[in-house]
């Protein structure tokens, strides 16, 4: 299905978030998700079915003012 | 001692964590300023990236509380958001709210502001809000559930200093039980001091220390003059005064003539 992931384009097989994160190598404790503008939380990215066109925000710690 | 959302804290400056020129350099600006919080911020991450989770771990190590940003939003929903995805990020309530209503001068959306602290402050949320030195604006983030005011004193990054005194000092006398930090704009320690001298209880800084050629020199600096501007409040300034007054007792002076 297509996903902008990062606001870059894919076309993967993926069912849920978690599926997402280690289709595309993403690991760690210190990422944050949020699916078409919403919050998904660390916990409930196994259960979250992804569908196709959604758009998803994958963040990390940055340094900031 | 300052108490910010409950947090007792000795220090009266916080740090930003941006521009150094590397992370041993931000890691001795952090220890020489004594600092007690630092601000951080969310960005994407690239696939298979680590450079989120060792920047985490530098500042994890810093041993400091940590306040996450909303900077480069400038919408409600996107700092609504932002502050979400930095609390599971975080593990902290604390959020610098920042709406940014102008693109050249970073000056904040403050209608967009009120309504975000309104929405955030409801979630739960410890919010500090970057706002402007305008009274209105600050009642409103008050009523909002702000417990804490950021007013800039000149445009974030200008090293300008302050622009205007006197909205600071009307600001101080107007919320005198909020504790009030002066975000963005200071250039230079005698900014902190003067700022600190008008009854702020702290100040934010970022690019002063870390544009500097010796950055944890100048946090040191900085350290010294909060602490310096802080006493001086504390101990109770003079009112300059249009004549000059002897300082030595002019009482029992010998008459030679």
């Amino acid at each position: 299905m297509q996903l902008t992931v990062n606001g870059e384009d894919h076309d993967l097989v993926v069912t849920t978030l978690a599926d997402l994160l280690a289709k595309l190598d993403f690991e760690g404790d210190w990422l944050a998700t949020a699916v078409n503008g919403e919050l998904v939380h660390r916990a409930d990215r196994t259960a979250h079915i992804l569908t196709d066109r959604d758009r998803i925000e994958i963040l990390s710690p940055m340094k900031g003012g | 001692m300052l108490t910010l959302y409950g947090q007792e804290l000795r220090s009266r400056l916080l740090l930003g964590t941006a521009r150094y020129p590397s992370p041993a350099v931000l890691e001795d600006a952090v220890r020489s300023s004594a600092t007690e919080i630092v601000t951080v911020s969310l960005r994407r991450e690239t696939a298979g990236g680590r450079q989120g989770g060792a920047f985490f771990e530098l500042i994890r190590a810093l041993g400091v509380h940590v306040l996450p940003n909303t900077a480069g939003c400038h919408s409600v929903s996107e700092a609504v958001l932002t502050a979400k995805m930095a609390r599971e990020v975080f593990a902290t309530n604390w959020i610098k709210l920042e709406v940014i209503g102008h693109h050249d001068t970073l000056q904040p959306d403050v209608f967009g502001l009120v309504e975000a602290a309104r929405i955030l402050s409801a979630e739960g949320f410890d919010v500090f809000p970057y706002t402007t030195d305008d009274l209105v604006v600050a009642e409103r983030l008050v009523e909002a559930g702000c417990k804490v005011l950021m007013p800039w004193c000149a445009p974030i990054g200008s090293a300008m200093g302050p622009q205007n005194l006197p909205a600071l000092r009307t600001m101080r006398a107007q919320f005198p039980d909020i504790p009030l930090i002066v975000d963005a704009g200071i250039g230079r320690p005698s900014h902190a001091t003067t700022v600190m001298e008008l009854g702020f209880d702290a100040v934010l800084l970022n690019t002063a220390v870390a544009g500097a050629i010796k950055p944890a020199l100048m946090a040191s600096a900085f350290a010294r003059a909060v602490e310096a501007g802080r006493e001086a409040f504390e101990a109770g300034m003079l009112e300059p005064r249009d004549f000059a007054v002897p300082s030595t007792p002019v009482i029992g002076k010998a008459v030679f003539a």
